[in-house]
């Protein structure tokens, strides 16, 4: 190395002047590239300079002045600027790199690329990106932008009474959440909400897990007859489209025609018992419907791991005079829960988030009075409801939040044990 | 002998529990059968297998000019097919450029991916409801399989890039010295070894649609555009029970086709979701 880091200052004069892009490339006599940077960023900066320069004042104000301002389409255009700015905030990042990395070069002694080179390197890096260009483009429409809206919308005071286009929305802080845990109305039903999700969360889904391990330790006794019939019968209410099961059930819980009621109760001799309009009957019949539907999954995933536990293991527990449910507990169950933990947790948040069977089945019902959620709410229901019934969007978004910090917590701590987390290359 | 005693017991057992469980399994199924051969519109006074069977209610469904039922399956079918097509389309692309490439931008990309896919994407439904209401897309199609496509790509994503990499990578560097480029090697080498994923990845994109029912609930909204769920949903709460029996009828002919279909190609559903560890 003739020239070492220190005699030259390529790399410092370089990323100094591209803070003016396409300056350094000129720096570093790499013409064709600075004069590409240079016009990208004035295009950059004349294409969306109305946008930005709108979006930002109307994400900032969300409007001032009726009927001329529409506070949503400002909240719009604001993220739209933002992921905008985002993008030129990209490209420059990339631009002063790009200065400084071939500033190094220079002071090291390395070449640099021809501009044949550079096409050659561009159209080799870029493959992976034409790639996921479409993929992401459609991600940032209908799964960020919707995220970003909601967080922005959760400081809001969106609602009825400042519905544009009639009014304007106005930011109010925190003033979301703090009302959800100090006004007696919010905090009673959301406190009757997050308990009874939290309470259905846990029952229904280590029932079903129960259920599901239960059916297929029992399934695999090896002198069983006729296995595999009964087994396509286990399955089958995982088979049904769940929308179909449930509005099913509903029927069957019904209190004037439902077969629960008039047939099975009828026969045993007890009396009718309002299914849909107790809230207590409700629960029941919703912890028990849901025992229907989510078993079949877990039977499927256990049976799976149950054939792959070598037999040698139970003869020598048989050989020590273990007993049937000491092979249970000691090879059986510990097996299953290793294999299929991950999976058991996402059942935890799928029921956390069972919108359709709350929802299908009684509508969150019995309806409280003095309270904008049913009895059987749970989170993501009393959401909805709040939305397209009550307009609350504000309050809405803001327990979204919540529901959201509770998924994610959970979900992390879920996936920092799982192998795809692990993998060398994510690291 | 005491232990073929035990044998007996146990099995008798088991043979009881089996059947009880068989039970409470298709007696619902026996019973909305029943129901869609049950004459008149309500169920009162009816029995599991009724006296004057009738298929008067499936009838109804195809009569095109009382009944939207046979559109809705053709909105659902409509539906479930593009988005499985853009949804396959993508995922195969975004899985390939993840498992073969490393470029700047591919960590964070991946890890927003693993974020995202934890949060279903209903979550954001007042957002969902929201912008199709002020982009003029709510009550179409279009904005419905944009949302269920985008919703499918984290998890699907992870899943076929989890099987790109036990494809070895040999493969591509070979057919490379041999003059193939990046998307013919995409192409005739890598699509073609991954068609068992490709195939989780596709009934996963047709049935994750077909079963939802709150995204088309919050987007459609006029009837002839429903889809199955939110169709047959109207029919039983407009006017719960006045509509029982072809509604009964109207399940069944969902559940039929769609159970034969899952249940052949369970053992699919079965790998896919040992790898995603999720369910669908």
């Amino acid at each position: 190395m003739e020239a070492n880091g220190s005699q030259t200052k390529h790399r410092k004069i370089a990323l100094a002047l591209s803070l003016i892009p396409g300056l350094g490339q000129f720096y570093n006599k790499q013409l064709l590239k600075g004069l590409m940077f240079f016009i990208l960023t004035i295009s950059f900066a004349v294409a969306f300079a109305d946008l930005i320069n709108i979006g930002l004042w109307g994400i900032v104000t969300l409007g001032e002045k009726l009927p001329r301002d529409h506070s949503i389409f400002l909240l719009t255009q604001g993220i739209i600027a933002v992921l905008v700015i985002a993008i030129g905030l990209l490209i420059y990042f990339l631009n002063l790199r790009d200065a400084y990395l071939n500033g190094r070069n220079r002071d090291l002694g390395i070449p640099l690329n021809s501009v044949r080179e550079q096409y050659r390197n561009v159209s080799e890096q870029g493959f992976p990106y034409l790639m996921l260009a479409p993929g992401f483009f459609l991600l940032i429409f209908v799964v960020i932008f919707p995220i970003l809206f909601v967080i922005l919308l959760s400081f809001t005071n969106y609602d009825l009474y400042h519905s544009p286009p009639a009014n304007l929305v106005d930011w109010i802080g925190i003033q979301n959440y703090i009302d959800i845990f100090s006004m007696d109305i919010w905090r009673n039903t959301f406190l009757d909400v997050f308990s009874w999700t939290i309470v259905w969360t846990f029952v229904a889904t280590t029932g079903q897990i129960a259920i599901g391990i239960f059916l297929a330790v029992l399934m695999n006794q090896k002198d069983l007859k006729f296995k595999g019939i009964i087994r396509t019968i286990f399955i089958l209410p995982w088979a049904v489209p769940a929308f179909v099961s449930i509005l099913v059930f509903a029927g069957m819980f019904n209190e004037t025609f439902g077969a629960i009621n008039n047939d099975i109760l009828a026969a045993f001799g007890v009396d009718s018992i309002p299914w849909l309009t107790d809230p207590f009957w409700t629960k029941v019949a919703l912890i028990l419907i849901q025992f229907w539907l989510g078993f079949p999954f877990i039977f499927a995933m256990v049976t799976g791991v149950l054939q792959s536990i070598p037999n040698e293991l139970y003869e020598a527990a048989t050989v020590d005079g273990a007993s049937i449910w000491q092979k249970f507990r000691a090879i059986t169950l510990p097996m299953i829960l290793f294999a299929i933990a991950p999976i058991l947790i996402t059942q935890y948040t799928f029921n956390f988030n069972n919108f359709n069977v709350i929802y299908l089945f009684n509508g969150g019902g019995p309806a409280v009075s003095g309270q904008t959620a049913g009895s059987t709410d749970i989170l993501i229901s009393w959401i909805y409801k709040l939305t397209f019934t009550s307009a609350q969007y504000g309050k809405a978004a803001a327990i979204t939040m919540i529901l959201s910090v509770i998924v994610i917590a959970v979900a992390l701590w879920q996936f920092r044990r799982t192998k795809s987390f692990q993998e060398e290359d994510m690291m | 002998m005491s232990t073929k005693m035990q044998n007996t017991i146990r099995l008798t057992l088991s043979y009881i529990v089996i059947a009880i469980a068989c039970i409470i399994i298709l007696y619902p199924v026996a019973w909305i059968v029943g129901s869609s051969f049950n004459p008149g519109d309500s169920l009162s006074g009816s029995s599991i297998i009724p006296e004057n069977a009738t298929l008067q209610h499936y009838k109804d469904l195809f009569n095109t000019a009382e009944s939207d039922y046979l559109l809705w399956y053709w909105n659902t079918l409509k539906i479930c097919i593009i988005t499985m097509v853009i949804a396959v389309a993508m995922i195969s692309c975004m899985a390939y450029a993840f498992s073969r490439y490393r470029f700047v931008g591919r960590k964070n990309g991946l890890m927003t991916f693993l974020i995202l896919q934890m949060i279903p994407n209903f979550a954001a439904l007042i957002a969902i409801y929201v912008l199709a209401y002020i982009t003029g897309f709510l009550d179409t199609h279009f904005a419905l399989i944009l949302v269920y496509a985008g919703g499918l790509l984290p998890m699907n994503t992870w899943l076929a890039k989890g099987y790109l990499d036990t494809i070895p990578k040999e493969l591509d560097e070979s057919a490379r010295i041999d003059g193939a480029g990046h998307f013919r090697i995409f192409w005739q080498i890598i699509l073609p070894l991954a068609k068992p994923i490709l195939a989780v990845v596709a009934l996963f994109s047709f049935i994750t649609p077909f079963t939802d029912f709150i995204l088309a609930q919050i987007i459609l909204r006029s009837e002839e555009k429903f889809t199955l769920a939110v169709g047959l949903y109207r029919m039983i709460s407009d006017q719960f029970g006045n509509e029982f029996t072809t509604f009964a009828a109207g399940s069944v002919l969902i559940a039929i086709p769609i159970s034969i279909l899952f249940l052949s190609l369970q053992r699919y559903f079965i790998s896919g979701l040992t790898a995603g560890g999720t369910k669908g």
